[in-house]
């Protein structure tokens, strides 16, 4: 029997075309996904070169970045409107499949490729955009490229690559109450930093990963790139299996049956050997808030603002003054009793179905604290509509939430969702970069219950005594 | 793209760790669809106040660093967004160099197809670096055929680059049309490949 090995081996070895020792190998992509930012330049280069697409069908496009989430017939930014006439024009243009503005498929690309069952066990999958990772939670290998490499990819369907090393992620344990997914990749990151992953693809395995709903597993594959791993990814198993099948774009009958024994097949065999190892227990992780201007600046909701004085070095000393000012916080104030202006419920992190639920869940009849603005931006059509069924827009609404239509959003400000100077905001999505929601916005992550939570009293507030 | 054999500039210091793309190049500038004129909007929350003036307080303003081309930062140099325009500002600035102690993944890919030279140096080094060009007017050369990065008063590192991409750097290749070389096997591979 030949020796045991993880997915990723499996998926590398099927996917390459060409190896010569020494260099990266030419990997096959079975998915590329598109949006309006950073494709433009790429079709640019494929016409001036007068080069094809090659698989326009392994191509998908969506918009999202730009798009406005009120108001989304007249579009008044004109730049905005260019970039995604231009997507529009392109995608046409080489024959590629797109959901548009007003299409039911439109949303955040790694919200909608799940959804459409385009995202499956096995496949390699890049689009320009660093969180493609999240389709990893699929077992698929998933990552973010430049545009270089989109127009590569287009021109050719591969791509030339390293092989990756392989870091094992193990997170046993179980998940309290109030604690969510988010709380596990926030702490796991705040643990071992913002770069311990570069270099490797993770495999996220453990107890506490096997019993999360694919939702949870794209929330924590979506944070890989936050530890500096390009791609991070699950083994499918039975929850891969029941999410993908009847979905638009998943095989169907007999073709599912074949596609479901090869994708359970692709699962870490028992004994692979990883390059590196880290362990994290489940049972520990309290519900968490971001307090700095990167992830791993991030504590416990129970904890304290950190002290620079007890950096463990100058540099990091550096790091903490330097964010303590952006923030506008001081050290030693209790993280509770810090008040926010804005929340924003949404992102490719948290904005699916099962987030907004969750969030809904802390409402039970209250209302957004006064001094709050809060906006729920659902991740997709779809998303939207289902949870429009379920009453829930209504429930949001009544408590003082805004309903918004799909899009990026608030996660990065490029449209007019946008947090003014010196303002603070929880935020449910995966970046608390300066400037990230708006220039000297203050962005603190959290999960969609906490940041529901903060929404109502005006402050972080602990989700798990928030009767 | 241009090919980068040897190069000599003046080095430009960011003391800072965890330098991400939002930071190099911020969203609002995103939204164009060409790959020029970048270089205006390079570190713009840095560089400019809400009222769009220069701040006097971010070095880079300073006139000696509009003729920069070496960059040096700190660890995990690039983390965050791919954005391909993070290289492209750099670039369009004037930076044909970046040095730090280690660089985010995309990051330094991304350079690497546009001609930017990222180099990693032990902290050790990247510190002298930073220090010697925050006390004065400081010029390094960078040699991509023996990768060894000196000064002229005796300070020499060498640095690591895999051939692939330190062969695209010194030929300036198109990797596209390298790629289009093996189109065939890309269709043999394809006849055999299944994709649900
Ligand atoms: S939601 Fe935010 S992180 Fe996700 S793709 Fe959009 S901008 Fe990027």
């Amino acid at each position: 029997m030949s020796s045991p090995k993880t997915i990723i081996e499996k998926i590398w070895e099927k996917n390459v075309v060409y190896e010569e020792s020494g260099k990266p190998a030419l990997l096959y992509i079975d998915l590329h996904l598109v949006h309006e930012v950073t494709s433009p330049q790429a079709f640019e280069g494929l016409r001036l070169k007068g080069r094809k697409v090659r698989q326009p069908k392994r191509t998908f496009a969506t918009m999202d970045h730009n798009v406005p989430t009120i108001h989304t017939n007249v579009i008044k930014d004109e730049v905005s409107k260019l970039q995604m006439d231009t997507l529009k024009k392109n995608c046409q243009e080489f024959g590629i499949p797109i959901a548009a503005m007003g299409h039911k498929h439109q949303g955040i690309v790694h919200v909608i490729g799940p959804e459409l069952g385009l995202t499956q066990p096995g496949k390699t999958i890049v689009c320009g955009d660093s969180h493609t990772s999240t389709h990893g939670a699929f077992g698929a290998l998933a990552f973010g490229i430049g545009t270089s490499e989109v127009e590569h990819v287009l021109a050719t369907q591969t791509i030339w690559q390293a092989k990756p090393k392989t870091l094992n992620v193990k997170i046993d344990g179980q998940l309290g109450t109030g604690v969510t997914a988010k709380d596990l990749i926030l702490a796991l990151i705040a643990k071992y930093g913002v770069n311990f992953g570069t270099g490797y693809v993770i495999e996220y395995t453990g107890e506490a990963i096997r019993t999360l709903s694919m939702e949870g597993r794209m929330t924590i594959c979506n944070m890989s790139i936050e530890a500096g791993a390009r791609a991070g990814l699950v083994s499918p198993d039975q929850t891969t299996v029941n999410y993908l099948e009847g979905r638009e774009y998943a095989p169907k009958g007999t073709e599912f049956e074949q596609a479901k024994a090869e994708w359970l097949s692709l699962a870490t065999d028992p004994g692979a050997r990883y390059d590196h190892t880290v362990t994290l227990n489940a049972d520990e992780v309290e519900p968490q808030v971001t307090w700095g201007t990167n992830p791993s600046q991030c504590i416990p909701i129970s904890g304290q603002i950190p002290n620079p004085d007890q950096a463990k070095n100058p540099n990091e000393q550096n790091e903490i003054k330097h964010a303590l000012t952006y923030m506008g916080l001081e050290a030693g104030v209790p993280i509770n009793s810090v008040p926010i202006e804005h929340v924003f419920i949404g992102s490719c992190t948290n904005s699916r179905l099962k987030d907004l639920e969750q969030a809904a869940s802390i409402i039970k009849g209250r209302k957004v604290n006064p001094n709050v603005r809060a906006i729920v931006v659902p991740g997709s059509q779809s998303v939207k509509q289902q949870a429009e069924q379920k009453g829930l827009d209504q429930l949001f609404k009544q408590a003082g939430f805004e309903w918004r239509e799909p899009g990026c959003s608030m996660c990065l400000a490029m449209n007019s969702d946008v947090v003014p100077p010196g303002e603070r905001c929880a935020s449910t999505s995966n970046r608390n970069f300066e400037g990230r929601q708006g220039t000297d916005a203050r962005t603190h992550l959290v999960s969609p219950e906490m940041a529901a939570a903060a929404a109502i009293a005006g402050h972080f507030v602990d989700v798990r005594t928030f009767a | 793209m241009e090919p980068i054999k040897q190069h000599s500039g003046l080095v430009y210091p960011l003391n800072r760790a965890n330098v991400d793309t939002d930071q190099i190049i911020p969203k609002q500038f995103l939204k164009r669809i060409s790959r020029q004129g970048f270089g205006q909007f390079l570190f713009y929350n840095w560089r400019f106040d809400e009222k769009d003036q220069p701040r006097k307080d971010f070095s880079l303003n300073s006139p000696k660093y509009s003729h920069a081309s070496i960059l040096v930062g700190g660890e995990n140099f690039g983390c965050g967004s791919s954005r391909e325009h993070a290289p492209w500002a750099l670039q369009d600035f004037g930076f044909r160099v970046i040095i730090a102690p280690s660089f985010a993944d995309i990051f330094f890919n991304n350079c690497t197809k546009n001609g930017i030279l990222p180099i990693v140096l032990k902290e050790t080094e990247t510190q002298q670096l930073i220090k010697n060009a925050e006390a004065t007017d400081y010029q390094l050369t960078v040699d991509l055929t023996t990768n060894k990065v000196y000064d002229q008063n005796g300070f020499e590192a060498s640095f690591d680059l895999a051939e692939y991409p330190r062969q695209m750097l010194l030929n300036g290749w198109d990797e596209i049309s390298v790629t289009l070389t093996h189109a065939d096997k890309i269709t043999e591979f394809e006849k055999s490949h299944i994709v649900y």
